[in-house]
């Protein structure tokens, strides 16, 4: 008993191929689609690499850039499959090689399924990478003489006037740690020794904050040192005054930006899956149609096309039997006089007597 | 003589028929492409408009769109009218409007012409209105409170910051201008009752510039107060320090977008003409052609097809006779109204 069978005649059996035809060039686009969605996930982490501690996350825009391409490569060739099945005669050609098509398409729609999950799970590991890498650059903030690092504060600087953000968690942040080199910093003078010899690691730690956390709805100029000490400006309560530094945390806006990108990406990959699984269903329903029409002999005759020749359980139960004797197949067959079993007695021995020896 | 006469036969016909055909579509793309362009500026001038004391012209990004929409039109028209131009059937039907066509087309390239010029020639107004517009936005930076300029300060710090550049020439227009508002002025304090009273006008000079004329690729964190003052921080000479803060003026920065803009939107322009006069070249050969044909109920007969009929003196003279005639035809009548009431 068939899963799903649909009778189609000739008429509908051309529609279907050209339908079909046509679905799986747009299945192609599909698959450049990902391809593009996989290189714009890799410029995005790439554009911030330095604030990520590690490439851990790297495996996700490749996933989707391999998925990507052998896609195009399916679908490739399931069109060419497709729009040779209106001619009897080229479908010949293709029909030992549609099953396996058929399967290994299967089993490479749940990859881009795995893809898509894998952008919904990404979020965790970010969290923690950025928490690390933002960490980092806060620290090395000040070591603009350093080959690797010169770079940092601009990328620090930057981030924070793009993202409106300000330190890690929040401006508070950049009060642990010295962000202003040894360079610029006049050793002789008494304050400045005051400073760094009033904490242990001998750090010039200030309640001051880089120009970049300063917000520019702010309606009076940026307050950015001495921040928490009220009576060093005019008329400024640093608990009330909102609007003078971004108050969020660069690690949250950071995970934010990606999350909502990540989701934008997950979403269009299941849609994809889906999109490639009725596809899938249609040259599964015309690779029986065209099989049967074959068996019948008559080109112009109706044929049927289903999903499964007999229902779920018993092709289950008959794919299980074909994998179990896969297995017997090196096993000797006791019935089959053609075969010489040797005695036990002359396998055994050797193999043991020489272990025994050494 | 005919100018730049061709033979054509049936095949070379179709080719022409069939290449111009997919060349006005192109033309039709072009066309979008000067409408979008129209846009996109109209849409820049927008934004920057408080930088330019909301006195823009919108002269030439609305030029921009009439003339795209009109080429699109004009475009698609030729397209038909290559499209039925193989089929004897329609094409009498578009036969008597090809000359109007054509002559519409020539007027059309020389408004792209005009339209190309006033690209370049619109950045001097946009140079001055960008001068007057920064002068007052930095005058009014301070007025967060004063309706109507309290954007002015995020406005230009936003300028500044995405645009690289501090003050109106230079970062030293800072240095001229009260910056930081009274409410937040401690006038009980000495120094900045000194400072009031040190200039003629009563306004909080220093020289200090806004954080957002602060370079980030500056290797050092940044100075913006007590600029000029070596001897205010540690290891600094600002005859030498360049990465400090931005260098350049706002205005210079700004011109420098726009007509970078401009340029290309006018050279575009003008390749949109040379596309043009290309059409109208294909237009006249392929109906000069269909025109001559030595059998018009054979298809396959043979044609001549040219630019223009006579030589260009020969034409361009046939065309001021033809002027003077019309000009003259009201005193021929008049003379004989005279001849015939005298």
């Amino acid at each position: 008993m068939a899963v799903l069978k649909v009778t189609f005649t000739k008429a509908e059996r051309d529609k279907l191929a050209h339908v079909l035809w046509v679905l799986n060039w747009i299945s192609v686009v599909s698959g450049v689609i990902l391809f593009g969605l996989g290189v714009f996930l890799k410029v995005e982490i790439q554009k911030r690499q330095e604030l990520m501690s590690n490439h851990e996350i790297d495996y996700v825009p490749h996933m989707l850039l391999t998925t990507g391409i052998v896609a195009c490569c399916i679908n490739f060739l399931g069109g060419k499959i497709c729009y040779d099945c209106v001619d009897t005669t080229k479908f010949l050609r293709w029909k030992l090689v549609m099953l396996p098509y058929i399967v290994c398409t299967f089993f490479f729609t749940f990859c881009i399924l795995v893809g898509a999950l894998m952008c919904y799970t990404m979020h965790n590991k970010l969290d923690e990478l950025l928490y690390i890498g933002l960490r980092n650059a806060m620290r090395y903030y000040k070591d603009t003489d350093t080959p690797g690092r010169c770079y940092l504060k601009g990328t620090v600087d930057m981030l924070q006037i793009h993202f409106q953000c300000c330190g890690n968690a929040g401006y508070r942040d950049w009060f642990h740690i010295q962000w202003i080199s040894n360079r610029y910093l006049n050793m002789s003078s008494s304050e400045v020794m005051d400073r760094v010899r009033s904490n242990v690691d001998g750090k010039y730690l200030m309640d001051g904050v880089p120009f970049s956390c300063c917000n520019t709805y702010s309606p009076r100029p940026c307050i950015q040192h001495q921040v928490t000490n009220n009576s060093a400006h005019f008329n400024y309560d640093h608990q009330t005054d909102q609007r003078n530094l971004w108050k969020g945390g660069c690690r949250q806006a950071l995970l934010d930006h990606y999350t909502s990108i990540m989701q934008s990406i997950s979403l269009i990959v299941f849609l994809i899956w889906l999109f490639e699984l009725l596809v899938l269903t249609g040259v599964r329903y015309l690779q029986t149609a065209m099989e049967n029409l074959l068996r019948q002999g008559d080109p112009d005759s109706e044929s049927d096309g289903w999903i499964l020749e007999n229902s779920l359980a018993e092709t289950a139960r008959y794919n299980f039997n074909i994998i179990k004797n896969l297995g017997k197949c090196y096993q000797v067959d006791d019935d089959d006089p053609n075969i010489n079993i040797p005695t036990i007695a002359q396998q055994e021995v050797p193999p043991r007597q020489i272990l025994l020896e050494k | 003589m005919a100018l730049m006469p061709i033979k054509f036969d049936l095949p070379k016909r179709v080719k022409l028929a069939q290449g111009l055909w997919l060349l006005y579509w192109v033309s039709v793309m072009a066309g979008i492409m000067i409408f979008s362009l129209g846009l996109f500026f109209k849409i820049e001038l927008r934004k920057r408009s408080e930088m330019m004391d909301n006195d823009e012209s919108h002269f030439v990004p609305n030029l921009l769109i009439l003339v795209g929409l009109i080429a699109c039109g004009a475009n698609a028209f030729g397209g038909k009218v290559c499209h039925d131009s193989l089929d004897p059937a329609k094409f009498p039907k578009w036969k008597p409007m090809v000359k109007p066509y054509l002559i519409f087309c020539c007027f059309f390239n020389v408004l792209l012409l005009v339209t190309a010029l006033f690209c370049f020639l619109v950045q001097f107004s946009i140079y001055f209105a960008l001068a007057e517009g920064l002068k007052n936005g930095i005058k009014f930076y301070k007025d967060t409170d004063t309706p109507g300029r309290c954007f002015m300060k995020r406005t230009l710090d936003m300028t500044q910051i995405e645009f690289r550049c501090c003050g109106n020439n230079n970062f030293r227009d800072w240095f001229e201008v009260q910056w930081i508002s009274n409410r937040y002025l401690d006038f009980s304090n000495d120094e900045v009752k000194d400072r009031v009273m040190s200039n003629v006008e009563g306004k909080f000079l220093m020289d200090s510039v806004p954080f957002s004329c602060c370079n980030p690729g500056s290797p050092r964190p940044c100075i913006q107060h007590h600029l000029t003052n070596n001897s205010a921080h540690y290891d600094y000479d600002h005859r030498i320090e360049e990465l400090n803060i931005w260098t350049r003026g706002c205005r210079e920065a700004l011109v420098a977008y726009y007509g970078g803009m401009l340029n290309t939107i006018g050279a575009l322009v003008v390749a949109v003409v040379v596309l043009e006069s290309a059409d109208m070249a294909g237009l006249k050969y392929l109906t000069t052609s269909l025109e001559t044909m030595a059998d018009p109920e054979n298809p396959e007969s043979e044609s001549e097809g040219w630019l223009l009929e006579k030589g260009v003196k020969e034409t361009f003279s046939d065309l001021m006779e033809k002027l003077k005639s019309m000009g003259k035809g009201n005193q021929v009548e008049e003379g004989e109204a005279a001849a015939t009431t005298s």
